[in-house]
């Protein structure tokens, strides 16, 4: 649906643009086409890559591991398993939403959601790629540091302490 | 050859998925399913992105984009950063492309990263979804805890942990493209 609605307005904003200037429309087409070809081996590695991941991890093996008694050493396999895997947020939220229900803690599923959104691990060919190394591995380790922070606030907000 | 080269670590992957597929036929049927589902969802959302960003390549003249979102732009540039990060849809490694065109029209390198930042947490409809799944205060706690802490993380790497040679040479790569 939303999908949908976001090429009809492609079209129609490539109408405009062709009807403005063909060369420059052209040029848009060109230069759309060479920023993907240029991502596209990466992103391959990286679909590939996840589906093995997610593979390995189903949500039960997941919840025994991350309970609300699992404090900081939950935490802190969450943030590792968030920062690993790649799922797209219409499948994370659910998932934990369903591991809260079933016994996970606030604090660690916080730690999940924030290193799930931030940190990118199986991204980082991509994100070297654009940024070099060390910009690359500063922004992921300050992320990782961070996603502490952010579980701490909400296990203190959700639960209080 | 040449095609091998660039493909090498989709070779790899391949191969992995190979190998798991003949050691164990269930968990490699899986990762094959859940990489295809995968593929499948972005291939859509993915020339979208692509199309967009040729578009803004071609129309947005430079000088507009760092007037509102380079050196000197201020909070103004924060605040474009920002809405530009959330009001997209996307994973992660879709930002970085749009980054690169971001540099490329001059804009000021603290702003792309709160750029990339956005898009990693702040995104508007992931954050619809988020409250519907988790409730309004997780979702509202997690966008208040992030925003500051995005500004901060951008300052912070942009002027103690990077030098300015090392942005210059990241941003110079972007510039010289035509």
């Amino acid at each position: 649906m939303g999908i949908t609605i976001l090429y009809i307005l492609i079209i129609l904003l490539f109408t405009i643009s062709f009807k403005k200037d063909r060369k420059k429309t052209k040029e848009a087409l060109k230069k759309s086409w060479k920023s993907l070809d240029h991502i596209l081996p990466e992103f391959l590695f990286v679909v590939v890559i996840v589906g093995i991941a997610i593979a390995f991890l189903d949500p039960d093996t997941i919840s025994t591991l991350i309970g609300k008694q699992s404090g900081w050493i939950g935490v802190t396999l969450c943030n590792l398993v968030g920062s690993i895997t790649l799922i797209p947020g219409m499948i994370a939220f659910p998932t934990a939403a369903m591991m809260i229900n079933n016994g996970a803690g606030y604090m660690q599923i916080g730690a999940f959601i924030s290193s799930l959104m931030m940190v990118g691990v199986v991204t980082m060919p991509m994100e070297i790629k654009y940024f070099g190394k060390k910009l690359t591995v500063i922004r992921n380790v300050f992320a990782f540091i961070f996603t502490f922070f952010v579980a701490y606030i909400i296990s203190i907000v959700m639960v209080g302490i | 050859m040449k095609v091998l080269k660039k493909y090498y670590l989709f070779l790899i992957s391949i191969i992995l998925i190979s190998i798991l597929f003949t050691f164990n036929t269930n968990i490699g049927l899986k990762a094959i399913m859940i990489s295809g589902n995968t593929l499948g969802q972005l291939i859509l959302i993915l020339p979208a992105i692509f199309l967009v960003l040729g578009l803004l390549d071609v129309w947005v003249p430079r000088e507009t984009m760092i007037k509102f979102m380079g050196e000197g732009s201020g909070i103004k540039g924060i605040a474009l950063a920002f809405l530009l990060g959330s009001a997209t849809a996307g994973p992660l490694y879709g930002a970085f492309p749009v980054a690169a065109v971001l540099m490329k029209k001059g804009v000021k390198f603290s702003n792309i990263l709160i750029f990339i930042g956005a898009w990693s947490t702040t995104k508007i409809p992931m954050i619809l979804f988020e409250i519907e799944s988790l409730g309004l205060k997780f979702g509202i706690t997690r966008l208040l805890i992030d925003i500051p802490g995005i500004i901060i993380m951008s300052f912070l790497i942009c002027k103690y942990f990077l030098s300015k040679n090392e942005i210059l040479l990241i941003e110079q790569k972007y510039k010289n493209e035509s």
